[in-house]
């Protein structure tokens, strides 16, 4: 369970985050959509230590994670995924999934052994096999087509077993059709894994769609939450950011 | 079209036999530890050989400098921590074991481990400085120590000899029954440190801890993302690279009977990111190739010039502009294409 509780943060006069309280059931697979600006990000960013809030507070199951740094809270259990797929792009997918989980492990700083542990490779495999990477566990991260890199991003963060994963805009820079399998492909994992995932989607159709939960996000406020029927149906986002085009998808 | 037939055959072959790539893996430790002893041997077997002295020198000179460039590529090449200030940790092995057996008469290996312990706290508290600071603003901060580091040496006459160097050679007891004041023993002991040394930092380069220093390289944020301390990294790999540079220094001033002041100075620091670049950074042994490539060119150029400074500018052009890499580098990339055109040739 992930509470967040009036979480704030400013930059100079602009509120990019302004006193948002929300919680994220166990298990549970939430939407976060708003227009550009509208502080998507630098919630996410607050709540995995990039950044630090002014006030507030972020529980997981009870323990305050807020203003802790990047690797504790990843250690916490608060995995996440970027916009723009951040890799390491002279590692393989493999060495990639094998020096996260000596990651996990605590094992990173270890010298007297050689890489890579072998009690890392079951759970490396595991996430190859989950995100379909295993296949191509001997590419450079570099050299994978940026799909492959988005899920590289994915798996990073999924093979630390988190209890919250935090997808930036899984389907970024992707077609349609992309973008559904790649959105699939969440869903496919929150079934599976049966971890809280909260994603960040500017294409309504996905969003309205796949989440069972949206959060809609304007100027740093929380504008509404609820189920897509909800959100649809709600004057403050209809006018704030969907508009009253047919394709709502556009506003974007 | 070759390509898309060649991959899904390597992708079976992994499949198929994880075994093998799985002893593969485990027995690159004592493949290592067998291309070392090989080394030495090689090494120690030279002056039976050649009666030249000029060669011995050349390989003594070769072991400091070595350390000193190939620590110096865990911080450039492994973790893209791009240090100017290197040089002081060379400097300081010199002038600190040199210090150390002038005034307190310990045995060697116990001078030693001094230095190596001196040099840590240093690296420790610069380090500490210097490692949170980003690309430019690091290789500055560390010139800037190196300066002071050099400064202290010109300026603390009594305790330096300033400008004149550590002067009076240095006292060598013999110890384990080796004699450093042995030309032959002095030799040897340098291959030693050298291949030893080698090996050590190949260990780490090839450790988990190596391929966390990979991942900061790569993307510092992701890595601090997936639950490492960048920091702790930094500094940690900062003072093992300190304690190579200074082995280094330590080798130079048994060499020379002393420490000079041109040991400490930034120069020191840029022949090490020179070495790097002769040599290149992508493969462990580079910055070894990138000494020996060095170390001719001055011994060649200087004895038929004077304008030595514009035959290794031309030369580092060279490296820079025109191949745009190390010779290893090149060497390595090379080869992996002829290795591939093959392939598909047979495939």
């Amino acid at each position: 369970m992930l509470e967040i509780r009036q979480l704030s943060k400013s930059f100079g006069g602009v509120k990019a985050a302004d006193d948002i309280t929300l919680s994220f059931a166990g298990g549970s697979l939430t939407a976060v959509i708003g227009p550009n600006g509208a502080g998507k990000s630098t919630f996410f960013n607050l709540v995995t230590g990039g950044l630090t809030p002014d006030h507030g507070r972020v529980l997981l199951d009870g323990i305050d994670l807020a203003g802790r740094s990047p690797p504790e809270i990843v250690r916490h259990g608060v995995g996440r995924a970027f916009q723009v797929a951040r890799i390491f792009p002279s590692l393989t997918v493999h060495e990639t999934m094998l020096a996260a989980v000596g990651a996990d492990q605590r094992r990173s700083s270890l010298l007297h052994r050689r890489f890579p542990l072998a009690e890392t490779r079951d759970r490396a495999e595991h996430a190859m096999e989950l995100l379909g990477l295993a296949g191509k566990r001997d590419r450079i991260a570099a050299t994978l087509s940026h799909g492959d890199q988005k899920l590289l991003d994915i798996a990073l963060a999924l093979v630390l077993d988190p209890k919250v994963l935090l997808l930036d805009e899984p389907t970024a820079g992707m077609g349609t059709e992309e973008r559904w399998r790649m959105i699939e492909k969440v869903r496919e994992l929150w079934e599976q894994q049966k971890i809280t995932v909260v994603f960040i989607e500017h294409d309504m159709d996905i969003v309205f769609k796949i989440a069972p939960t949206i959060i809609v996000l304007c100027y740093g406020r929380i504008l509404a939450a609820g189920t897509p029927e909800e959100i649809r149906r709600n004057p403050a986002v209809i006018e704030a950011y969907l508009g009253t085009e047919d394709h709502p998808g556009a506003a974007t | 079209m070759t390509q898309l037939q060649a991959e899904p055959a390597v992708e079976r072959v992994m499949e198929k036999s994880p075994l093998p790539r799985q002893l593969k893996l485990q027995r690159s430790r004592n493949f290592d530890v067998l291309i070392a002893l090989t080394a030495f041997a090689v090494l120690a077997a030279l002056p039976f050989l050649f009666s030249s002295k000029a060669l011995l020198d050349f390989v003594i000179r070769c072991s400091a400098f070595g350390l000193f460039a190939t620590s110096l590529n865990l911080l450039v090449g492994y973790t893209g921590m791009i240090s100017f200030g290197h040089g002081m940790f060379f400097g300081l092995g010199a002038y600190g074991f040199a210090l150390i057996m002038q005034r307190s008469g310990l045995p060697i290996p116990a001078a030693f481990v001094c230095t190596l312990v001196i040099t840590a706290v240093v690296a420790g508290v610069i380090g500490a400085i210097c490692v949170r600071l980003k690309e430019i603003y690091f290789a500055f901060v560390t010139l800037a120590f190196q300066m002071l580091i050099h400064s202290v040496v010109l300026s603390w006459v009594s305790l330096t000899g300033g400008d004149q160097g550590l002067r009076g050679g240095i006292p060598r007891p013999v110890f384990l029954g080796i004699d450093l004041s042995n030309y032959i023993h002095l030799y040897i002991a340098s291959c030693a440190l050298l291949v030893l040394g080698l090996l050590l930092m190949r260990q780490i380069a090839q450790s988990p801890f190596g391929y966390t220093l990979r991942m900061i390289r790569d993307n510092a944020v992701r890595a601090s993302f997936i639950g490492i301390d960048v920091w702790r990294a930094k500094l940690t790999i900062f003072v093992l690279a300190a304690l190579f540079a200074a082995t280094g220094g330590v080798i130079m001033s048994l060499f020379v009977s002393g420490a000079y002041p041109e040991f400490a100075f930034w120069t020191i620091s840029g022949e090490g990111i020179f070495i790097n670049m002769l040599g290149g950074v992508s493969t462990f042994l580079g910055p070894m190739v990138g000494t020996v490539l060095l170390l001719i060119l001055n011994d060649t150029v200087t004895r038929l010039t004077e304008y030595y400074g514009i035959v290794l500018g031309v030369v580092i052009l060279f490296f820079a502009i025109g191949l745009r890499k190390g010779l290893m580098d090149f060497a390595v990339e090379w080869y992996q294409a002829r290795r591939a055109r093959r392939k598909s040739a047979s495939g």
